[in-house]
């Protein structure tokens, strides 16, 4: 995908969460966003899904412009999948439900089309055993593997990754991140924030560091981890890979 | 909820036991009281006027049902105008809410009937009475059905709009479906008030089962033979809501 942005600015109330953003990708399959909490990545992110609007600033993927207006970002948004840290899926509907719900009332499919394409996206992530299970019914890896069924089921242009594996044990988390880099590899563009450097490193073909609201860096992971050259970024890496 | 398990855990005779006794106590105190005030039981002046009291509870009971759901029309429309953006309609269901429910029903009643209903010509009374039923009532399930909507996480929200969901869509595939269980229980109690609350309507003249044992205790002189089928009947009503209520919440527990 091509990704740009410019100008990207947002606040909440007083606080500066994004602060004059730019960045130009003209070629980028997997964009890893890192930097201390609190530093801009989630509201990039949120701003890239179309669920939070930028006060100021461009945003392009692909050279489609991130609308402003409600129902056009409506619109650009049941063709982004997101997924959330909290995996955010409907309590009272099952894992098939889950997934049928955008299908059939966002994407206008049939219910037989919907069917189809939900039981085959089960199949394909090892969830037929969990279809009718509700959320509170399966584990936090299972969970978090069906959000992203649910995500990847539109057949989106880009999918979106908020922090995916920050509330799974290590055990869960590489269930998760196995499933990501096979999506990788189907060559499904998609960007991520995520603190599981080890997993940034082999699975990023663009790494962007960003600490007060702004990018500081951006790169290829060899030259982020391996001599980041802003100074912040060098001391976070040290500090989060110390242990 | 210590209690509650304790309630379960106890043998059938005994739980049984213990409201007979407690059902007993409760009689015998009144079994008493009477007693001591050396009432003289009329009951033959009362049965005559059964089919009065037939009429007046299943009058009682259309009264109740018709503003059931009207009030809960009117509740899911507060409520989601409460949420509107656009002010002026906000405010509008905010002094609604406030008003209605900061005000005695008699109120209510006698201004929608003596001077709204009147200045627009309406003239049947069980017409006024509904809709003043349904008005006042409304306004309470409006609060009970807000909690619901506003008790779904914002991590929903984000979740619907994500996918892609109009915000109709939202309502009708994320909120309600889970608001309802929230708002299940406060909902039933709102409707055992509201069938209590219809006895009120009595006083501009609709012939409920209140209305009916007034009259019946003018004609048969037997206060007490009157009153108590009066709240046997409304209890009859009440207790079944009552029952289904606690069901609902034991329900909710479990699942949650």
């Amino acid at each position: 995908m091509r990704l740009t942005l410019s100008g990207v600015t947002k606040s909440f109330g007083e606080h500066r969460v994004l602060d004059d953003i730019a960045l130009e990708l003209p070629e980028v399959k997997a964009l890893v966003l890192i930097g201390p909490s609190g530093g801009g990545k989630s509201t990039l992110l949120r701003i890239l899904a179309g669920l939070d609007r930028a006060d100021a600033g461009r945003v392009c993927v692909n050279d489609t412009l991130v609308p402003m207006d409600e129902e056009r970002l409506r619109k650009y948004r049941c063709g982004v999948g997101t997924v959330f840290q909290a995996y955010n899926l409907f309590p009272h509907l099952s894992a098939y439900e889950n997934i049928m719900l955008p299908l059939e009332k966002a994407h206008g499919l049939n219910r037989s089309q919907a069917d189809e394409r939900a039981m085959e996206t089960l199949k394909r992530f090892r969830l037929e055993a969990h279809a009718h299970k509700k959320p509170g019914e399966l584990s936090g890896g299972q969970k978090q593997r069906v959000a992203i069924a649910r995500a990847v089921a539109i057949k989106p242009r880009l999918l979106l990754f908020d922090e995916p594996t920050s509330a799974l044990d290590p055990e869960m988390t590489t269930e998760v991140l196995e499933m990501i880099e096979e999506l990788k590899g189907e060559g499904r563009d998609f960007v991520l924030v995520t603190h599981e450097m080890a997993f940034a490193r082999i699975a990023a073909d663009q790494v962007a560091y960003l600490d007060n609201g702004k990018i500081e860096e951006c790169g290829a992971p060899e030259e982020i981890f391996g001599e980041a050259k802003s100074k912040g970024c060098r001391r976070f890496l040290a500090k989060i890979l110390r242990y | 909820m210590a209690r509650d398990s304790n309630e379960r855990e106890a043998p059938f005779w005994w739980r049984a036991g213990s409201f007979l006794l407690a059902l007993g106590s409760l009689a015998g105190v009144f079994t008493f009281a009477f007693a001591a005030m050396g009432h003289r039981w009329n009951w033959a002046g009362v049965w005559k006027y059964r089919d009065l009291y037939a009429h007046g509870w299943l009058v009682t009971v259309g009264l109740s049902a018709i503003s059931l759901i009207m009030s809960c029309v009117i509740g899911v429309i507060i409520a989601l105008l409460r949420r509107t953006p656009w002010l002026p309609l906000r405010y509008v269901a905010r002094i609604y809410v406030e008003v209605i429910r900061g005000t005695p029903l008699l109120v209510q009643i006698l201004i929608f009937f003596y001077v709204v209903a009147h200045s627009f010509g309406i003239e049947n009374r069980y017409f006024v009475g509904v809709m003043t039923l349904s008005v006042f009532s409304g306004a309470y399930i409006s609060e009970v059905i807000r909690a619901g909507i506003e008790g779904i996480g914002k991590s929903q929200l984000d979740s619907a709009r994500a996918i892609g969901l109009t915000t109709a869509q939202t309502y009708g595939y994320v909120i309600f479906p889970q608001a309802i269980r929230q708002i299940l229980p406060p909902l039933a109690g709102q409707f055992a008030s509201l069938i209590k609350d219809s006895s009120l309507l009595s006083i501009i003249g609709i012939s409920d089962l209140t209305l009916n044992a007034q009259d019946i205790a003018s004609y048969s002189y037997a206060n007490f033979e009157t009153y108590l089928p009066l709240a046997a009947g409304y209890l009859l009503l009440t207790l079944p809501i009552s029952l289904w209520t606690q069901s609902l919440e034991r329900r909710n527990r479990f699942e949650t």
